[in-house]
């Protein structure tokens, strides 16, 4: 028993000496969301598995934290249907880059569950993509006519007798399969898996001088390491994408949209007005993906450091 | 199934000697080579033609009126009502010692809090030694940063693995006292535990959508069959002696099954708990894929951004977690036989020992509410320095192995894969079908026959067949791998002590560290090739199989290998003539666990550009209007698993 109440005066004498209490904190905290003109609650950010979402995400919820004292969570989620069901069944309340899932967003709009709002500010662009040093030596690879004339030389172990095309992550959009079969390419493709093999295989590529080509895709913080080059496909026109089947166009250009739970936007919280307002350029986000993946910069750490340098822009969120 | 059963009745005794064996003009490798011969003949003009291939963005009726289905079956009032009870439960936990519940900034009980508790608990259940383990772990959790994901990862385990008890003792109970509820149970145990995780996930995700409902259910079905399985072996397994002679005392029913066969079987029950909680914990990082709480959500963030040295970290930690429960529930099984033995351990002066300490405990929990130095774990920044030093040494290994390993892999796709793959996925679908099907029986007997069709016929019927056969060569081939490193490896730790010693750690860390670890570096090496989805299966599969070769040959009786030596052959004849013919039946059992280990990583080599089947789960899982493919796809693997599962168990069953 000695023993129990040396501990407890030991304890007694360090709360006396310590660093804050519990207590005192959640008064603060509470008074930070008085200040902030009404409670926020719960913010339950979707977060998608790609770099550029991640930094999105993480900006949105610490402008949140501190300025609403709202209570933030990351739902990690892969994109399309996990993510619209969190909508739905109230796991999560907003996803911040809805690149192309009609079929989800139309069904989950009838329904009533989540609805599109403003858009994000960052446009989406999708297409096949070489390593800079490839389109230096070769500047006519950059056109599609001439990519048979240079299949032979894409071959690897993976495409048979074919030029391999490193096609994507299987979550994302994507119909280069059908591309390559309706312009007559003689190329296989072989699908990467995930974001990061694809980003794996062209930061090789530039640095070893192998021949690839591949699905990629703007924003992303590969660009501010590795220069790819565009190739160019026959030019996008409205709805020649719409039989995955028969495409045999480039890809769109796309406004990423934000698409949020319903029944959360019409909450009386504080946050939905910030998430409607919350907009970023590409290069910004490029920035903060940067920060995170090449400075290994905790997705805390790289938004309070962009946050910081950009007062203003955050201010005309909270102002709306 | 019944014709399978009367096939392979025992003979009966007295019964003329089966003439089988002796009076078969054709060995069976006879058979084999002359179907290969044929395959290969009716392939070379018919290849390329009827391969019923489905490209990556294409599905078939079939699919779309599955997926149609599975969507109708989603969110009903049933499973939305244990969604809705699982979330309650875990949330409450949650905010108990993870997850502060603003304005309060943390949890109702701070780290030194729980701290002490477990570290109590460990005292209480088990010994002062487990009581520093579990300490040293729980500190080790907060100081790298994890406390958080930690404490969830714990709750979401042991919600799960007490559900599975709930639901899997009575089913053990149950097969451990009735034969025919063991033939009806155990082919869905093999079912539950062939199916991989991923395509567990995305039918739950379709029932019960994301978050910790997943992750609970998840969890519970793939932590039920071990303790089914182990604990009704343990009570079937009570000496007839022991139960005549209490029978004879006029025991009931129920008295038999709790004064004697439970307790008698208490340390095999242990050990069914032992392995359901390790279950349980392997499903972590899955469960991570659909927000899942706990520490598979770092794992899996740190490979999109590449970065192995931060998913090294949460990686380890898991497999701390998992040495702690192993480790606690052994240590407690031991003590629980003790003291039923009247061991050594006073119980009286234990009690006053736990009276005692409970004051200090009560203090630390009162004291962690109090003050944020002892809720939240003070943060620094050693996880980054580990990670970061984890990645230099990776890089190096990479750029010192890659030409070497290139070759490696170049020898391996255009040697063994394409060769193999062209035969069997360019054949024409009735051709493979007929091929396999002759193979199944002449390898398995007639055993096999029945699963054989059934299980190809299915196949066959889900409309995936090429991808499956894609799949198929993937996996022998990555299986031969795993027997080529399981006969090099068992063998040398067999017949060296020391080799055992410095192997074992290494294989134990290759069977518990989560794959999406180590997937990074070797995607690094070799890029988005089948090759990298072999080398993640063979990483996986082949300690299992080491061990299991390795137990195989050191089993076989020194008397005998005492006696081939002193007719002086050589080390190889001993081991090619004597050790491992003698050890056959490790041998098969080891190859079927192989397989089956390849093949549960089929869908994760999916992520790293293996294509086919696991390419199909993932995309089903994303797309609504795939679903029903993922769900052709998920079920193709399990059936390819059965179908490989029976062939060779019936052919061991046959050799053994």
């Amino acid at each position: 028993m000695g023993l129990a109440a040396v501990l407890v005066s030991a304890a007694l004498a360090l709360t006396a000496c310590g660093s804050g209490s519990v207590g005192e904190q959640t008064k603060k905290n509470e008074a930070q969301q008085n200040a902030a003109g009404g409670k926020c609650g719960d913010l339950k950010i979707i977060v998608n598995n790609w770099v550029g979402y991640t930094a999105d995400a993480y900006v949105l919820g610490n402008v949140a934290k501190d300025k609403l004292g709202c209570n933030v969570s990351y739902v990690e989620l892969k994109e399309g249907g996990p993510s619209y069901q969190a909508l739905a069944s109230g796991d999560g309340d907003v996803i911040l880059e809805e690149w192309s899932h009609a079929a989800e967003l139309e069904q989950a709009t009838a329904k009533g569950t989540a609805k599109e709002i403003d858009p994000l500010g960052v446009v989406g662009i999708i297409g096949w993509y070489v390593p800079d040093w490839l389109a230096k030596a070769h500047p006519d690879i950059l056109d599609w006519k001439n990519l048979n004339k240079y299949a032979d030389k894409f071959k690897t172990s993976e495409s048979g007798d074919k030029g391999q095309f490193l096609g994507a992550d299987p979550n994302y959009t994507q119909y280069d399969e059908a591309i390559v079969k309706n312009l007559g390419l003689n190329f296989k493709v072989v699908f990467s898996g995930g974001e990061t093999a694809s980003v794996a295989a062209f930061e090789k590529a530039q640095q070893k001088k192998q021949w690839l080509i591949g699905y990629f895709y703007e924003p992303q913080y590969l660009h501010a390491v590795v220069k790819l080059d565009r190739v160019k496909l026959p030019p996008y026109k409205e709805g020649c994408d719409k039989d995955k089947a028969k495409v045999a166009c480039d890809y769109a250009e796309t406004t990423i949209k934000k698409v949020a739970s319903t029944k959360f936007m019409d909450s009386d919280s504080t946050a939905p007005d910030l998430v409607n307002n919350f907009k970023i350029s590409n290069d910004e986000q490029n920035l903060i993906a940067k920060y995170i993946t090449i400075d290994k910069m905790t997705p805390d750490a790289a938004a309070q450091k962009w946050i910081a340098d950009n007062g203003d822009k955050v201010d005309s969120w909270l102002q709306g | 199934m019944t014709t399978a059963a009367t096939l392979a009745r025992p003979v009966e005794p007295g019964a003329a000697p089966p003439e089988g064996r002796r009076t078969r003009r054709v060995p069976r490798w006879v058979w084999v080579a002359l179907v290969c011969v044929t395959w290969l003949v009716v392939w070379s003009f018919t290849r390329g033609h009827d391969t019923v291939q489905v490209s990556g963005t294409d599905q078939t009726d079939l699919h779309r009126r599955l997926g149609d289905f599975a969507n109708g079956l989603g969110g009903n009032g049933f499973t939305r009502a244990v969604a809705d009870a699982i979330n309650v439960i875990i949330e409450f936990f949650q905010n108990l010692i993870s997850t502060p519940a603003p304005p309060r900034p943390a949890p109702q009980v701070g780290w030194l809090g729980v701290v002490a508790v477990a570290t109590w608990v460990g005292y209480a259940i088990a010994t002062w030694r487990i009581a520093v383990l579990v300490a040293v772990s729980f500190l080790a959790f907060g100081v790298f940063g994890f406390w958080q994901d930690s404490m969830d990862l714990l709750i979401v385990t042991l919600v799960s693995v007490f559900i599975a008890v709930v639901i899997g003792f009575p089913l053990a109970v149950w097969i451990g006292l009735s034969r025919r509820a063991a033939t009806v149970i155990t082919p869905v145990l093999d079912m539950l535990q062939t199916m991989p995780t991923f395509v567990y996930l995305m039918f739950v995700f379709i029932l019960f959508g994301i978050g910790a409902p997943n992750a609970v259910v998840c969890t519970v079905a793939y932590a039920v069959p071990p303790i089914v399985r182990i604990a009704g072996f343990g009570i079937r397994d009570v000496s007839a002696t022991t139960i005549e002679a209490t029978n004879s005392l006029g025991q009931t029913t129920a008295q038999r099954l709790w004064k004697v066969q439970v307790p008698m079987a208490r340390k095999t029950i242990i050990l069914g708990l032992n392995q359901t909680i390790l279950a349980a914990l392997s499903i972590a990082i899955i469960a991570g894929y659909v927000n899942g709480p706990g520490l598979g959500k770092p794992v899996l963030s740190a490979l999109t951004q590449n970065d192995f040295g931060a998913g090294l970290v949460p990686g380890l930690l898991i497999v701390l977690m998992g040495i702690m429960f192993d480790r606690t529930t052994t240590a407690a099984s031991e003590r629980t036989e003790s003291a039923t033995r009247g061991g050594h351990d006073d119980p009286r002066r234990r009690r006053i020992v736990l009276g005692v300490t409970l004051v200090p405990v009560a203090v630390a929990v009162w004291y962690s509410r109090y003050s944020l130095d002892a809720a939240n774990f003070p943060t620094n920044g050693l996880t980054r320095s580990v990670a970061n030093g984890a990645n230099d040494v990776a890089d190096a290994v990479i750029n010192a192995v890659e030409p070497l390993a290139n070759s490696f892999k170049n020898l391996v796709s255009y040697g063994l894969l394409n060769p193999l793959q062209s035969v069997l996925a360019d054949s024409p679908w009735w051709l493979a079908l007929a091929a396999l099907l002759a193979l199944g029986v002449i390898i398995g007997g007639r055993r096999a026959a029945l699963p054989s069709v059934v299980c190809l016929g299915l196949i066959f019927a889900l409309d995936l067949w090429n991808d499956t056969m894609i799949v198929l060569t993937m996996t022998l081939v990555a299986t031969l791998l795993v027997m080529v490193l399981a006969f090099v490896f068992g063998v040398w730790m067999a017949r060296n002590r020391r080799a055992d010693l410095v192997i074992r750690p290494l294989l134990d860390a290759g069977q518990t560290i989560p794959a999406f670890v180590y997937l990074i570096p070797v995607l690094a090496l070799f890029g988005s090739t089948r090759f990298t989805a072999i080398i993640a299966s063979v990483v996986y599969a082949a300690p299992a199989a080491i061990k299991l070769v390795c137990d195989g040959v050191r089993g076989v009786s020194p008397a005998v290998v005492e006696a081939c030596c002193s007719t002086g052959s050589t080390t190889w004849q001993e081991i090619t003539k004597v050790q491992l013919p003698m050890a056959r039946g490790s041998l098969v059992l080891a190859t079927n666990q192989g397989l089956l280990y390849v093949l549960a990583m089929v869908v994760i080599g999916g992520l790293v550009g293996a294509g086919a089947l696991g390419y199909d789960v993932i995309y089903g899982i994303a797309h609504i209007d795939y679903a029903g493919k993922g769900i052709a796809a998920g079920f193709s693997i399990v059936l390819l698993g059965i179908f490989i599962d029976r062939v060779v168990r019936a052919a061991a069953e046959r050799a053994g």
